[in-house]
């Protein structure tokens, strides 16, 4: 029997998004993404909702403060406190990977 | 299948009020939040607070429960007692809140299958929608990083067929990893989601791209840092050595005097995104064992000649 070969996909690397596809990858509505930004939990460029970008790393952040909300009832604030503690402690366990002090 | 001890999982009580079970869960589901917490099992461990959850919130649902009696062990083989929820109606379905992930297979031969498995759209009325995006963490190496890969993935995806069945199928895929992917960026692979229902087309696949850990590597941004081991004289009379750097052999300049920690800049050879990052060789000092008697003497004359003790200023 012939090896079932594995099916090329084509794909494509994120480097920007706009509001309607950061909505549509994680499944949220835009108004919650309206507050996030006015919360300051993304940062886009540009100065309209319609002109937003997102960096591609928005989806992770995004994703993790829907499930903040969801799952334990996290409001805004508290979500933009929680993302920061996350980061913050990834980068320390970063920096203990390197062995810095 | 095993039987589940939804208290036993909560930590409470059987007479436990629904306020203590409220606090229980919500405790454990702070705890035990995988974007909170990064245990290994930390999400299996939500996973088993939210069904108990899902099943002890609910007084019909937990009623039902506590008729299966208080005398099943956890993880004993279970099979439900015919006609075990007689007089119970379960007003909410299956699934009320919970995600759409499947629950064990304990709740489910209890309170029944997850939504998914029997689509609400059946019905002579047309209709069509979007399939849903997946999301999937990629975890690549940092030669496929510098170098760009081709890899495949198992999916393991449902389908649905024109009749509204759900089935699950396996398939492979390749996908390309572009050279020069930073850590967090996402690749989309268009139409690889659920498929559509009716005229509705299919969801992306997004796959997150992680690093997998190296020993001796580390990446912060689209710079690499890089271990660097050298001789305590290498460190200390300076000089050139050859080091393997991901991007291929590289002769580095190690300065006079040079401490353990101390960071050589490689510019330009970090991760070959636009603009590439830096690389950064990080010195550590391995000294030698005094394991030959040639060896010792070394040391024995150092320790008589040099005037060096690192715990006085």
């Amino acid at each position: 029997m012939a090896k079932k070969s594995a099916e090329a996909v084509p794909s494509e690397l994120i480097e920007a998004l706009t509001l309607a596809e950061l909505c549509r990858s994680c499944s949220v509505r835009a108004d919650w993404i309206i507050e996030l930004v006015e919360e300051g939990i993304l940062e886009p460029t540009g100065r309209e909702p319609s002109a937003w970008r997102f960096t591609a790393t928005s989806i992770r952040r995004t994703r993790t403060a829907w499930r903040l909300q969801r799952d334990l009832g996290v409001n805004r604030a508290g979500i933009a406190v929680a993302l920061n503690l996350i980061e913050e402690r990834e980068q320390l366990y970063m920096r203990l990977q390197r062995g810095e002090r | 299948m095993d039987y589940k001890d939804y208290y036993k999982v909560l930590g409470v009580e059987r007479e436990a009020t629904q306020d203590d079970i409220k606090r229980a869960y919500r405790k454990l589901a702070r705890k035990y939040h995988p974007d909170v917490n990064k245990e290994a099992d930390a999400e299996s461990r939500f996973k088993d607070a939210g069904e108990a959850y899902e099943v002890l919130k609910d007084p019909e649902k937990r009623a039902a429960y506590d008729q299966l009696g208080a005398n099943w062990q956890a993880g004993q083989d279970f099979r439900p007692p015919p006609g075990w929820d007689s007089g119970f109606e379960f007003s909410g379905g299956g699934y009320t809140e919970a995600d759409q992930e499947a629950f064990s297979d304990f709740f489910e031969s209890l309170f029944g299958q997850a939504r998914s498995g029997r689509p609400r759209y059946q019905g002579s009325r047309e209709f069509h929608a979007p399939g849903q995006d997946h999301h999937a963490r990629i975890e690549i190496s940092l030669k496929d990083a510098y170098e760009g890969a081709t890899r495949q993935i198992g999916l393991h995806a449902p389908q649905v067929d024109p009749a509204g069945h759900v089935t699950v199928k396996d398939r492979t895929i390749k996908v390309t990893i572009p050279k020069g992917i930073l850590p967090g960026q996402h690749i989309r692979l268009a139409g690889q989601g659920t498929p559509g229902i009716g005229k509705g087309r299919a969801g992306d696949l997004y796959l997150e791209v992680a690093f997998k850990p190296e020993r001796g590597f580390s990446i912060d941004g689209r710079d690499v840092y890089m271990d660097l081991p050298i001789t305590p004289w290498e460190a200390a009379l300076g000089g050139k050595v050859k080091a393997p750097t991901p991007s291929g052999s590289v002769e580095l300049s190690i300065p006079r005097n040079g401490r353990s920690g101390q960071k050589l800049r490689l510019k330009g050879r970090g991760l070959p995104a636009k603009p590439a990052g830096d690389l950064y060789a990080v010195l550590q000092i391995v000294t030698p064992p005094a394991d030959t008697p040639e060896a010792r003497e070394i040391y024995e004359k150092m320790a008589r000649e040099l005037d060096f003790n690192p715990r006085s200023k």
